[in-house]
């Protein structure tokens, strides 16, 4: 007999089912994927701003002198040049220039903040471990850490009233200790929906009061609950890969079109050979935005085709709402790749027409 | 909740109307409130034989595809054009506005292999 996953709860299980949320299964835990609506979500955090709960997210904290020099060893993008209060996008490589995981670093004065996705909180905490060196600490705080995000262009003015620190001249990809709701934590200004916002990181036990007090003081600015359906439609279209679809074991970051966080200038690094040969290799497959004709979404899977022949595949696609049309990621040979060419997506044996983009699909406006 | 009376249901969470030898198919409220947010649906062609309970389109959520399974057989005689411009309408009035296509039923007494209100209420309850 086959018996079912045990699915574990965040800190803030109760409250979604209060607030009526649709659970689903997500990276092990039982997750809001919606409240009212992903469109309805989604405008929120478009025009005013949404609250996501992120605490099935697993929170690593890495502690010791050397703790840059091996992350350095371990990822593709510059980790010991960080100075305190930085925050950085990494990718942990595997030998074939594939990607473990897709993370954030956050350095404080005393010690770093690794956030890596729930999928692979467990691959990655035994990855991590596997490569530890004796000089550095690591304590896996999954699941007893929350992690609370709130994002929209009225994220300063709800939250403001909630933290010690001033919120307006925080940098984008910045981070402080802070009071939060009372609570010690940390406050970063980071997210994955191309808005403004910021991301809270506090103790579990004090998730569901700040999650309360947040949300009562923000309704009166349109602030509303958003769940991961919501998440995943303003990720794609800002341009952000998901593990799992732009980027995997498989597909790495030149391939994902992140090149830019790949410091080949790093004397060493996992994966580095195999990461430098896919920069050269002019035929290398490549994730590039596309926008479809007419009212049929594009799904994970599809193929994609270009005059009669095939040259990939969709990773990601859906209704973009700031778009107005269809949008989808796929990965697809670099001859049919240009920005402006044209291809078609095989749908239930229909081909229809789209076109290839820059990416990302939406870019919030300059204020 | 309380299903609709003078219609029949089938477990797939469609709804039939009938008037005469000609079914008017939708969605329950239940079946779209599970879906979510409707951006596509695809439907047969006027003048398609249905097998009762076959696999005959799809009803596309921001987030998934899911298959349509006619709840009655026979030849489709119209479409729900309205849904190709709107496909929301489900979402609003699935049991009005948002019905998805009519079947002239080669069999009538197929309709007994479907559910009542009370218990299609039951089915739901039971979820």
């Amino acid at each position: 007999m086959v018996s079912e996953p045990i699915l574990r709860r965040t800190a803030l299980f109760d409250a979604h089912r209060a607030l009526g949320a649709k659970i689903v299964p997500f990276g092990g835990f039982e997750m809001p994927v919606q409240y009212a609506g992903i469109l309805a979500e989604h405008d929120a955090v478009r025009k005013r701003a949404g609250l996501f709960d992120l605490s099935h997210m697993a929170q690593f904290e890495l502690r010791g002198e050397n703790v840059g020099a091996w992350a350095d060893a371990l990822t593709v993008n510059n980790v010991e040049t960080m100075k305190p209060w930085q925050a950085r996008y990494n990718i942990f490589s595997n030998e074939n220039g594939g990607a473990h995981d897709d993370v954030i670093f956050y350095r404080l004065p005393d010690r770093w903040l690794l956030v890596v996705n729930a999928g692979n909180a467990d691959k990655m905490w035994a990855h991590v471990n596997a490569q530890r060196a004796s000089d550095v600490t690591l304590t896996n705080y999954h699941g007893q850490r929350a992690l609370i995000a709130i994002q929209g262009p009225r994220s300063v003015d709800i939250l403001q009233s909630f933290v010690d620190v001033e919120l307006a001249p925080m940098k984008y990809y910045t981070c402080a200790e802070a009071t939060i709701g009372g609570v010690r934590g940390v406050i970063a200004r980071t997210g994955y929906t191309g808005e403004d916002g910021f991301e809270l990181f506090v103790e579990g036990d004090a998730a569901t009061p700040l999650w309360d007090a947040i949300l009562a003081a923000g309704r009166a600015h349109g602030l509303e609950p958003a769940g991961l359906g919501a998440r995943d439609v303003l990720r794609l279209e800002a341009g952000m890969p998901l593990y799992g679809h732009e980027m995997t074991e498989e597909i790495g970051p030149i391939q994902a079109g992140l090149g830019w966080a790949v410091k080949f200038a790093k004397p060493a690094f996992r994966g580095k050979a195999a990461l430098e040969a896919q920069a050269a290799d002019a035929a290398l497959p490549k994730i590039v935005g596309l926008v479809l004709e007419g009212r049929v979404p594009a799904r994970a899977g599809y193929r994609v085709f270009d005059d009669g022949i095939d040259v990939g595949e969709i990773r990601s696609g859906s209704l973009g709402p700031s778009v107005g049309k269809n949008i989808a990621t796929g990965l697809i040979s670099p001859g049919a790749a240009t920005i402006g060419s044209n291809v078609s997506v095989e749908i239930r044996g229909t081909r229809h027409d789209a076109t290839v983009v820059e990416l990302p699909f939406y870019k919030r406006p300059k204020v | 909740m309380a299903q609709p009376t003078g219609l029949l249901y089938s477990k797939e969470h469609e709804w039939v109307k009938m008037d005469g030898d000609v079914a008017t198919v939708g969605i329950t409220e239940y079946a779209q409130n599970s879906l979510g947010d409707i951006v596509y649906v695809e439907l047969p062609r006027v003048g398609a034989e249905l097998q009762q309970f076959g696999n005959i389109g799809v009803i596309e959520s921001v987030k998934a595809v899911s298959d349509i399974y006619t709840p009655v057989g026979g030849e489709v005689v119209e479409v729900n054009g309205e849904l190709e411009a709107d496909p929301a309408l489900v979402n609003r009035e699935p049991f009005g506005t948002g019905w998805l296509f009519k079947v002239k039923l080669a069999d009538v007494t197929q309709n007994q292999n479907l559910l009542t209100p009370e218990k299609y209420d039951e089915l739901v309850a039971s979820v």
